[in-house]
């Protein structure tokens, strides 16, 4: 029996006190596509890094090709043969460069290579790698004119010209429209079809369907599941992954009755249907849809960054047309947006800076800051919140991403609010703290409509009293969180109908 | 290294380094550790202080103002042209240089927020223009009281004394006419710099976006305000800086605050490395431009050749640079 492409035993890896895995085995075979599932915070990313050297493990082995394999770091793990394309996109290409030089960068980047490039050479042999691939794309073109799809395929494209045996694909659909994914698979097939051992991390099952050969899956640092037998049991691998099935909440929806934001024939784009939907009182609304559905859109419109094409919003029955993100935040109108390092975390300050970031004017006096109520007022969300720090001067940097997340969270709980937007609050969040943030953000729902978009079913789930599914820039259905029939959300959500894919 | 030796290192080094350097002056130089050689450093950087207290803010915005050194020699130059020239008042001539300050910050920061121009280039770009501009009314001549204005005509006007006294008067202070007007204003300028950056929310505000301007964008700064108003602020401090030089010079001299720019940017610069900050802070740069100061005044009670000066100034930045950057990436590093 040949050896395993990929067989990892009893990997451990601690981070102060947090164990993010407890003895993973696994192994990949040539030729196959093994999806690895989990939630957010499962440990799929930290797996990820030990294989592709960026990461060292506590403990445990990994075998490549039935040789003891440590990567000292990632690119001696691309040398060896363990290629891995991550999640944003942009760290796979090279933005300025032309199609041709990126996917002959490994090439040139080798220390063999010849000094002088030779123009013509170049491009036909990065023909040949675009050829293999069923990569169209213009090659003369600058990568950051592509679309996102394109760049993800020349990353994958690119990493394929060191002929790995084991390729790690990390959510690579999250930023992919649903055609653009199947142009993906269609490449993943390929790949397989050439004898390269897949591991498909994602926790769509919509995507683990159509690519999967078997399903791993991995909670709280653990394998919790392995199917390989076809049919594949999708429902089973789902709760093997949440550790409990999808209808296990502790809570009981109230969908509310004032309204308090009402949204009336808003159009996001010229084309878009118009979106009806009104948010009440007390009630926790998810709005979810995949990326590109336009909830991100939606968000930014309600906060005042982009403006909609057409329509109209009110607040208390009063007209909402917010020009800007301070017009917005002084009609009551809070966001706390996605991608927290990027839009949210100020790095360099503490805790107490951070959170109270948006209302130092309510904790000044002429405009002097008044640094012992700041402080005070900070340990007091601390608490509520239960963020994990030795205190609240600590930086924010030393934090957790699922405490950092706490702290942004807490800077629009510190005043009252009529309308909370939370874009993406589970992003990159460990399941403990994303219960805790869960839980507080219910328990202080009273008194302002809160809407949360997401992508994620489960934790839609977790979290509302209402679901509405946007699709293509407009509302796809509306679901009280009671007894949700899930198939009927999903098919929502990937716009299927009896569950064939609309093209 | 362990980590409490590196953390104490981080924040205390700096300091230590300059009370190290002060006493060593003390005992090796004579008449190093008088009031009056105290006074003599502190007056040697008070306007190159100015002007690093105003790059900081820009600094803090996380922008950076290259025309400082042209802003205060147009200062000087306006200055001197409305007294001598134009024949006006000291407190016309003090205006006009303040506004001066004002609007070209103003405009550097349009150039940078309104027209995108990144910051040292438009910065760069009005540094040059500004040269340029205060050698146009003069035909590149230095002002002073009786130069020709061509066909006969002499300039009639004159410094006014109150002008000299801002540059020249000296306070009693312990002892007799001991500390001198600019070093004054040095101190006022740092003080109310330290309160506004540290102590105001706006101080605050303009630090996060410095940090992550997105995300105080997000969070509802007005985050081109508080831009333009750092430039501003960088342009008025120059444009004292420039008005105290004028002062103490009595003459439009167009070859004067050559050194400026660089001086006032490497104490800036070196601030980083005070007390651990590892960012811009007002008090670093105050340490920053005295520790510079100190170094050049000892060396040269010392006898070091004056040629050496700007070889120590760098080596300074350098070994500054390197501590802030070097030292507290290894610091980072170690929490993870």
């Amino acid at each position: 029996m040949p050896a395993h492409a990929l067989k990892v035993t009893g990997l451990l890896k601690t981070f102060g006190k947090n164990r993010v895995l407890r003895g993973i085995d696994l192994s990949l075979d040539s030729g196959s596509v093994t999806a690895l599932m989990g939630a957010n915070g499962a440990g799929k990313s930290t797996l990820v890094k030990i294989v592709c050297g960026y990461y060292d493990a506590d403990d445990g082995e990994i075998e490549l090709a039935g040789q003891p394999y440590a990567p000292a770091n990632p690119s001696d793990a691309i040398a060896k043969g363990v290629a891995t394309v991550h999640q944003s996109i942009d760290d796979g290409v090279i933005p300025d460069l032309d199609v041709a030089n990126n996917l002959m960068l490994d090439r040139l980047a080798e220390p063999t290579a010849s000094f002088f490039i030779r123009e013509g050479k170049l491009r036909k042999q990065a023909q040949q790698v675009a050829d293999s691939m069923g990569i169209d794309v213009d090659l003369k073109a600058r990568v950051a004119d592509l679309s996102v799809a394109d760049r993800q395929m020349i990353a994958i494209a690119r990493t394929m010209t060191r002929q790995p045996k084991v390729l790690i694909l990390d959510e690579p659909t999250s930023s992919l429209s649903a055609t653009e994914a199947s142009r993906l698979f269609d490449l993943i097939d390929r790949l397989r079809d050439a004898g390269v051992a897949i591991l498909y991390i994602s926790h769509r099952t919509s995507d683990i369907r159509r690519i999967a050969d078997r399903i791993l899956c991995m909670r709280d640092g653990a394998i919790s599941g392995v199917f390989e037998n076809k049919p594949l049991d999708y429902e089973a691998a789902v709760s093997a992954m949440l550790g409990h099935s999808m209808n296990d909440i502790d809570f009981t929806a109230e969908p509310g009755s004032v309204p308090v934001l009402e949204i009336k024939n808003l159009k996001l784009t010229e084309k878009a249907n118009a979106i009806n939907l009104s948010a009440r009182d007390g009630e926790v609304l998810a709005v979810i849809g995949l990326l590109g559905s336009g909830k991100s859109r939606l968000a930014e419109v309600i906060y005042g960054i982009n403006a909609a094409f057409s329509g109209e919003m009110q607040i208390d029955g009063k007209n909402y047309q917010p020009t800007s993100v301070p017009d917005a935040v002084q009609c009551g109108v809070f966001m706390s947006p996605k991608d927290r390092a990027t839009n949210a975390v100020v790095p360099g300050f503490d805790i107490t800076h951070n959170m109270t970031l948006p209302f130092l004017s309510s904790f000044s006096t002429a405009s002097f800051l008044n640094g012992k109520r700041l402080r005070a007022r900070t340990q007091d969300m601390n608490q509520q919140l239960g963020v994990v720090c030795q205190s609240e001067k600590d930086d924010i940097g030393t934090l957790s991403g699922g405490n950092q997340q706490k702290v942004m969270i807490g800077r629009w709980l510190m005043e009252p609010c009529r309308v909370l937007l939370l874009d993406e609050p589970f992003q990159g969040v460990d399941i403990g703290a994303r219960r805790d943030i869960g839980k507080h953000i219910r328990a202080s729902a009273k008194g302002r409509a809160t809407l949360v978009f997401m992508s994620e079913i489960d934790e839609a789930i977790e979290i509302a009293d209402r679901i509405v599914v946007m699709f293509d820039g407009s509302i796809k259905g509306e679901h009280v969180n009671e007894k949700i029939e899930l198939t009927a959300l999903i098919s929502d959500i990937s716009g299927t109908v009896n569950g064939t894919v609309r093209a | 290294m362990s980590d409490r030796l590196l953390d104490f290192s981080i924040k205390y080094g700096f300091l230590i380094l300059l009370i190290g350097l002060v006493l060593f002056f003390s005992f090796a130089a004579n008449g190093f550790s008088t009031p009056r050689s105290a006074v003599f450093v502190l007056q040697s950087v008070a306007i190159t202080g100015i002007l690093a207290l105003g790059v900081t803010c820009t600094l803090v915005v996380d922008g950076f103002d290259l025309s400082i050194g042209a802003v205060a020699t147009s200062a000087l130059m306006l200055s001197a042209y409305s007294m001598v020239i134009l024949e006006q008042s000291a407190v016309v001539a003090v205006l006009l240089c303040l506004f001066m300050g004002a609007f070209v910050g103003l405009i550097n920061g349009l150039l940078i927020v309104r027209f995108r121009v990144p910051d040292l280039l438009a910065t760069l770009g009005m540094m040059f223009l500004l040269i340029g501009l205060q050698r146009i009314p003069t035909q590149g001549n230095s002002i002073a009281t009786g130069m020709s204005l061509g066909i006969g005509v002499n300039a009639e006007g004159v410094f006014s004394p109150a002008f000299l006294w801002l540059g020249r008067h000296r306070f009693d202070f312990f002892l007799e006419r001991l500390l001198p007007m600019p070093v004054v204003i040095f101190l006022i300028i740092a003080v109310l710099i330290w309160l506004f950056l540290g102590f105001t929310r706006h101080g605050r505000l303009m630090y996060a976006l410095g940090s992550n301007e997105k995300a105080a964008e997000l969070v509802g700064v007005k985050v081109k305000n508080y831009k333009i108003a750092a430039y501003m602020i960088s342009g008025v401090t120059a444009s004292i800086g420039g008005i105290l030089l004028a002062a103490r010079l009595g003459r439009g001299d167009i070859a004067s605050g050559n050194n400026l720019l660089l001086d006032s940017v490497a104490a800036a610069l070196i601030g980083f490395a005070v007390l651990g900050a590892a960012r811009p802070n007002p008090f670093g740069t105050a340490i920053g431009a005295l520790f510079v100061g100190i170094l050049l005044q000892g060396m040269t009670m010392m006898n070091a050749p004056y040629y050496t000066q700007d070889f120590v100034k760098g080596a300074v930045l350098v070994a500054a640079l390197v501590f802030t950057f070097y030292l507290s990436s290894r610091r980072t590093g170690a929490g993870h």
